[in-house]
């Protein structure tokens, strides 16, 4: 394995709380390497979680970090963002937190186009819980609860981000370390929201979609795929057969959240002194 | 004549009852008199009855009464909404031409459609009623004209110019109807009356929010809670508010947490329902030690309840929101200036202490008006508890009064790491039982502090020589004010909190050989349970009320005068 050396490593003999075997720890290694490569300064990332398996993600990453709740992430990024654009902010957590327990908040954060990358962890299963469906497992896998095989319409992230003008929407697998971490660091140097949804195997709680399953069942996008056709790219998303890998959609001019507010790079931590002059006129106008 | 006048403005919602309360006010406040007003109203958009009181009276008074004096009837279901508080020497003001005579001898035929189809449109009959109003008490018509000239300048020289005709239309017919009804208004102006402000208590929040520093409000909307979210919206540019809409208020909460992280001074506004969403951002804020302001415009629940009535039910949330054991405070405020000056306190306490802090108001205080001496808009010092990281910073180091200095990322050379997880002294993830027992003691070390310098209550009459104390937290100051006054037996005083958690320790002396009777707009008595509890002292009694409406001064005499002699 390759032993590359990033400022995002934490101090080595770490206990790390993942699986022998789990796909976790090649989408770790992606994105520490995306960081490294593109040269973030660790100062100033935030890597934002809620809660699970993959949410620990940002435990395992030398930065600023806020694991925070269940499904909050993204609210959590979006303050983070507001009171503080110059900083670097990453979400990183999986699918049963962004798109199950924090689905709602993932459809308002993709409306709002804040400028944040998403990173989620994608194994179509509860793995802390021990095993239940997640909002992406497949029909038919029997689980502990759901014992008769899953019934729901998978959640298909893709197709809902482009539903909502995701300005940046990809998949990427983490069995194959250098494409997803090139697909990673693409989404982190996008400005705007950057979806990057990860297929990564269970290898204690999904025997279907297994390491082999995932070779056998991806496929790279169409060599001749427009980025910038819509869409295009909502009907790949949803097209039957095998999982297609890569950028699907990027829209440079979609304007920016923190834009549209008018927030300017002064951090709201510089700016908690009251103008004197402008708080007198406010309360005069109740003379 | 009056010495104090109670005047209630009654009809369907959409009818303008603010545009006349709003003109006299800010009328009778330039002219000098002492006004309260509060308003009640149905959860609707168009129809249904609302209702506004004023009152004018020689002393200053922050509170409602039941007394009707002058109805002025906007629509005809205002008798079946208010037949319990009109008496026989309520004097009704209404257009027979509309309404018939439904009132008998009491009711005076005000041409207020009449006299504003003759000033170019019946839209201006609010503006013919409060001309009525300030006719019957002759007071000068100049200051009414120039305050309609101000308010309606950007629409032009002919809608000013029709204004000020119905106005003096109004007018007139006030100052004849004086003269045959022999009505008066005795009350005496200070001419030497400090410069005073003229704003409802949700206004006050807002000033005091801007005054504490606040940059940030993410919230979703609910009555009554919403009026602090509209407020700093309309002031981002001027204050440098950011202000966020959420998608709920479990986003809103998280929001403010991931903003308050990163630096802000930040608040969310809701009422009890949403708050009720947002409990596990309280539960995290505990957690990760990071400040954030919670307001709750309490009203009557439980579930949806009356979105646009008055209750002080939720205490209980407040105390106990958000699983575990962690600090906070809770903040009661009962006049504007104590909303202004908590609302700071708030902020400040929040930051000095990382904790969730809440301000505790309901639907009757923020929307009532009043005045407020300029003067009395305290400032407090915005405290600035932030330092630069270095290298090696730990957010959770161990300290004697378990506050860590608290850094935020992008400001000095460590990183902040936080975790709703147990966590070590960096904020990782442990399971160690040592370090969870530490923890557990580090945040919850800063109550001692927190309590010793919780504000002390407010003392209302001479609490050493009375036998009984009354004692209310929130929006009944007013009441407990008044009904004291009134009954003035000086076996009585009042005790009113404008903190209820923590308690301050001066009030174990305080309470000491008293009988205690509590005051609150619940069912249970919660803030009297929370006394019990805290205290260790029984409740003699709990005056309790949780109609939606907010106790009026008679009810609390009544009270007050049962609990002397049963």
């Amino acid at each position: 394995m390759d032993k590359t050396v990033t400022p995002f490593d934490m101090p080595a003999g770490m206990d790390i709380a993942w699986c022998p075997g789990c796909g976790n720890h090649m989408l770790l290694k992606a994105v520490k390497s995306a960081l490294h490569e593109l040269g973030i300064d660790r100062k100033n990332l935030v890597m934002v979680s809620g809660i699970g398996q993959a949410a620990k993600a940002a435990q395992y990453i030398k930065a600023n970090m806020f694991n925070g709740l269940h499904g909050r992430a993204l609210p959590v990024a979006l303050g983070i963002k507001l009171a503080n654009k110059n900083l670097d902010v990453i979400v990183e957590s999986g699918d049963g937190d962004m798109y199950g327990e924090g689905g709602n908040h993932f459809l308002h954060a993709i409306r709002r186009n804040i400028n944040i990358t998403v990173i989620v962890h994608d194994n179509m299963v509860y793995a802390l819980t021990k095993g239940q469906a997640s909002p992406t497992s497949p029909c038919g896998i029997k689980t502990p609860v759901q014992v008769n095989g899953v019934k729901l319409e998978p959640f298909n992230p893709l197709a809902v981000a482009l539903a909502l003008n995701a300005p940046f929407v990809a998949r990427a697998y983490a069995g194959d370390v250098e494409r997803t971490k090139e697909i990673i660091k693409q989404a982190i140097a996008f400005k705007g929201f950057s979806l990057v949804d990860v297929f990564q195997p269970c290898v204690v709680f999904n025997k279907v979609n297994t390491y082999q399953w995932f070779r056998e069942h991806t496929v790279s996008l169409p060599e001749n795929h427009d980025v910038t056709d819509r869409t295009g790219a909502f009907g790949l998303a949803i097209q039957p057969g095998k999982l297609l890998l890569g950028v699907f959609y990027r829209d440079e001019k979609r304007e920016l959240y923190e834009e549209q507010m008018g927030i300017g790079t002064i951090p709201l931590y510089e700016r908690n002194q009251l103008d004197d002059e402008a708080f007198h006129k406010l309360v005069n106008n109740y003379l | 004549m009056y010495h104090d006048i109670s005047m209630v403005f009654c009809g369907a919602a959409g009818q303008g009852i603010q545009t006349i309360t709003d003109a006299l006010l800010n009328v009778l406040k330039k002219y000098g008199c002492n006004i309260f007003s509060c308003t009640e109203y149905m959860s609707r958009i168009r129809g249904g009855s609302n209702t506004a009181e004023i009152r004018i009276t020689e002393n200053k008074r922050d509170t409602y009464v039941r007394r009707i004096d002058m109805l002025f009837a906007l629509s005809h279901n205002v008798v079946e909404h208010l037949k319990d508080r009109i008496s026989s020497s309520t004097l009704i003001f209404a257009e027979k031409e509309r309404f018939g005579d439904p009132w008998g001898d009491n009711c005076i035929d005000t041409p207020l459609t009449k006299s504003a189809l003759e000033a170019g449109s019946a839209a201006f009959s609010n503006i013919v009623a409060a001309g009525v109003v300030l006719g019957l008490f002759g007071i000068p018509l100049e200051l009414f004209t120039a305050y309609l000239r101000v308010k309606f300048a950007a629409k032009g020289e002919e809608i000013v110019a029709k204004n000020c005709i119905a106005a003096k239309l109004g007018y007139s017919f006030g100052r004849d109807t004086a003269t045959t009804a022999n009505i008066s208004l005795q009350i005496s102006i200070p001419a030497d009356r400090p410069e005073r402000l003229l704003m409802d208590g949700t206004t006050a929040l807002g000033i005091g929010a801007v005054a504490a520093g606040c940059n940030f409000i993410s919230s979703y909307p609910m009555s009554p809670g919403t009026g602090l979210l509209t407020f700093l919206a309309t002031r981002t540019k001027e204050f440098g508010i950011v202000v966020d809409q959420a998608e709920d208020e479990i986003a809103a909460i998280n929001a403010g947490l991931g903003a308050s992280y990163a630096g802000a001074r930040a608040i969310v506004t809701t009422s009890g329902g949403g708050f009720d969403l947002m409990q596990e951002g309280v539960s995290l804020a505990g957690m990760i030690e990071t400040p954030i302001v919670i307001h709750i415009g309490q009203r009557p629940g439980p579930a949806t309840g009356m979105p646009t009535r008055t209750e002080q039910g939720d205490l209980n949330l407040a105390l106990h929101a958000g699983h575990g054991d962690f600090a906070r405070a809770i903040f009661s405020p009962g006049t504007l200036a104590e909303i202004i000056d908590t609302t700071q306190q708030a902020f400040n306490l929040a930051q000095q202490y990382q904790i969730p802090v809440f301000i505790l108001a309901d639907q009757y205080l923020l929307d009532t008006v009043s005045t407020i001496e300029t003067a009395s808009v305290k400032r407090l010092t915005v405290k600035n508890f932030l330092i630069k990281t270095t290298e090696n910073y730990q957010r959770y180091a161990f300290t004697d009064d378990g506050l860590s200095p608290r850094g935020v990322p992008g400001y000095g050379d460590g990183l902040v790491r936080v975790d709703s997880d147990e966590h070590d002294e960096n904020g990782l993830i442990t399971e160690s039982f040592e370090i969870r027992r530490l923890m557990v003691e580090k945040r919850l070390k800063r109550m001692h502090s927190l309590r010793e310098t919780a504000r002390a209550p407010t003392l209302i009459g001479t609490v050493d020589q009375a036998e009984m104390l009354v004692i209310s937290w929130g929006s009944n100051r007013g009441v407990l004010e008044e009904a004291l006054d009134i009954i003035g037996n000086r076996a009585f005083a009042g005790i009113h909190f404008s903190q209820v958690f923590p308690l301050s320790p001066v009030i174990k002396s305080l309470f000491e050989n008293k009988k205690l009777l509590v005051l609150e707009n619940n069912a249970t008595g919660q803030f009297a349970d929370l006394l019990a509890l805290e205290t260790g002292r029984s409740i003699s009694r709990k005056i309790l009320k949780a109609t939606g409406e907010p106790f009026t001064v008679e009810e609390v005499v009544d009270a007050l005068n049962q609990s002397y002699h049963g």
